[in-house]
């Protein structure tokens, strides 16, 4: 297999975006990533999306997006696994690369979610329709009964929630293409609405519009599009189980853990040796059971880390400095392609007040439904 | 829902009809066709019994449409004494009183009216055990189950 790198970045604000359409979001993150490598072709596009067809009635994604990018005629396609999406769209990219079967490739994600009549039943069909959907369960409820199952093992706290979204809103507070830039108190967080007990408000990622996009190339033919390209060091992926019932611990992330077992491994590389990560903190709980499932936590021990700095800017393993899901914005097809967006940022020294100092390594953790699929990427410095 | 996919489904949701595995006797609800724990596909079908446990459960409080009227609603995981797990509601009670471990029967209930037609889909619902009052009685069932189960 070749070495693969991240040669340039682009990426729309997230948030609500009345004025933007899908195919506006994805030309605009997209064309972004060509003119920073000076780029006016493609050998392929992946697009990371999870439900144009449910959220906008637009299927057939592949050629729709290579059209309004001016690229009619190069291979295009859609890539789906729910909130994975993205980091599908990045694994997929990769392997063709990787493999010899394109040179330069685009992945993008996009998502259009303020156009649609019902959200929440959108988002639902990521879980099973057959089983969890029927019964009345949402994605908030899903996750809640996971924070249950948290709290009963390790006696976690509403507390230990709050801290996630507030280290989460620090962060985004820095970040311009963050929906929501700014702070917000436990305070906050502990008196929002209830969504799903013990889920409130505050322990939920927003609905947003947003695309992001990366172009990647064989390392050797990096120095044409930039001098400080980022290395592709390990993509994997796995599933688990679909529904929550069949999981006989409900509190641990079972894809998420062999994920990023297959990831380190690709990379030769172990959890205390990441510098920087973004994982999917589409509710709090989800965050606090990414990080010990990939090993950045010790397993219970996750939900001190956000309260105690640890996962801070600053502290021992900065998570989510993008501002997260939370905080960023969520349109779903998307995020995994903003988190590789923070990384590369990250690693070429370019984020700003939200730098990491130094930073080599980076993980970003992508998360389909409740876990059935996970995607792990590690990148680093060349 | 189209009518041939309620259709299908109406062993498992009106006769609470599960599989076990005949290698590992994993049961799984619904049925499946290969087990997930073996692979195996000597399934025999068999029907659950219509009470369990709650292994865990959460209130909510913002539904998808077709639930709208019945928010705040609990929904839980429920354990029967054969091992499958389904993910049901929990009726007739105050949903404050619902805790981890308690027993409750399956009972069969209308689910929900779907979409703009109004279409009736039917399944089962959790509701409590026993009567308020009757704790001790609840604890001499559990252990009951518990040795059934083990």
């Amino acid at each position: 297999m070749r070495e693969v790198a991240i040669v340039a970045a682009g990426m729309t604000r997230f948030g609500e975006l009345w004025g933007a359409s899908l195919r506006d979001l994805f030309v605009e993150a997209a064309q972004q990533a060509l003119m920073n490598a000076g780029v006016d072709h493609l050998d392929a596009i992946y697009v990371g999306n999870m439900s144009a067809g449910q959220f906008v009635g637009q299927e057939h994604l592949g050629p729709l997006m290579a059209d309004h990018l001016g690229m009619a005629g190069v291979p295009s396609v859609r890539v789906e696994s729910a909130c994975a999406s993205g980091g599908m769209a990045l694994r997929t990219a990769f392997l063709e690369v990787a493999c010899g079967g394109s040179d330069l490739v685009l992945a993008a994600g996009v998502e259009k979610m303020t156009d649609s009549a019902d959200v929440t039943e959108v988002l639902a069909s990521a879980s099973d329709q057959e089983t969890e959907v029927y019964n009345g369960a949402t994605f908030p409820a899903l996750y809640a009964l996971i924070a249950r199952a948290h709290m009963a093992a390790y006696g976690t706290t509403e507390e230990d929630l709050a801290w996630v979204s507030v280290k989460n809103h620090r962060h985004g507070a820095l970040n311009e293409h963050a929906q929501f830039q700014r702070e917000i108190t436990t305070e906050q967080v502990l008196s929002s609405a209830l969504v799903s007990e013990p889920l409130r408000l505050l322990n939920c990622s927003p609905v947003s519009d947003g695309a992001a996009a990366v172009l990647l190339c064989p390392l050797d033919q990096a120095s044409k599009y930039t001098e400080r390209p980022v290395v592709i060091r390990g993509a994997a992926m796995a599933t688990a189980s679909m529904a929550l019932t069949d999981r006989r611990d409900m509190a641990f992330l079972d894809s998420v853990a062999a994920a990023g077992t297959r990831a380190y491994e690709m990379a030769g590389i172990s959890p205390e040796q990441v510098d920087v990560a973004e994982v999917h903190d589409c509710f709090s709980i989800a965050e606090i059971c990414c990080i010990e499932a990939l090993g950045l936590a010790p397993p219970g021990e996750g939900r001190h880390c956000a309260r105690t700095g640890e996962t801070a800017l600053g502290g021992r393993i900065p998570v989510n400095t993008s501002g997260g899901l939370k905080s960023k914005g969520h349109p779903v097809g998307a995020t995994g392609i903003a988190q590789a967006v923070e990384l590369f940022e990250q690693l070429t020294g370019a984020s700003g007040d939200r730098q990491v100092p130094g930073a080599e390594i980076g993980l970003a953790q992508n998360m389909g439904g409740t876990g059935a699929s996970s995607i792990v990427h590690i990148l680093q410095t060349v | 829902m189209p009518s041939p996919r309620y259709w299908r489904e109406i062993p498992s949701r009106y006769r609470l009809e599960a599989s076990r595995c005949g290698d590992c006797s994993r049961v799984s609800y619904p049925p499946r066709r290969i087990c997930p724990e073996c692979r195996s596909t000597d399934a025999q079908t068999i029907e659950l019994s219509h009470e369990g446990r709650v292994v865990t459960y959460t209130v909510v409080h913002v539904p998808p449409s077709d639930f709208l009227m019945e928010a705040p609603y609990v929904l839980a995981v429920v354990e029967t004494p054969e091992g499958a797990r389904m993910m049901v509601q929990v009726a007739d009670c105050d949903p404050a009183s619902v805790e981890a471990g308690m027993m409750v029967a399956l009972e069969f209930r209308l689910i929900r009216k779907e979409g703009k037609g109004g279409i009736l889909c039917y399944g089962h619902k959790a509701v409590p055990a026993y009567p308020i009052g009757g704790e001790a009685e609840d604890e001499q069932r559990s252990k009951e189950l518990e040795v059934a189960h083990a």
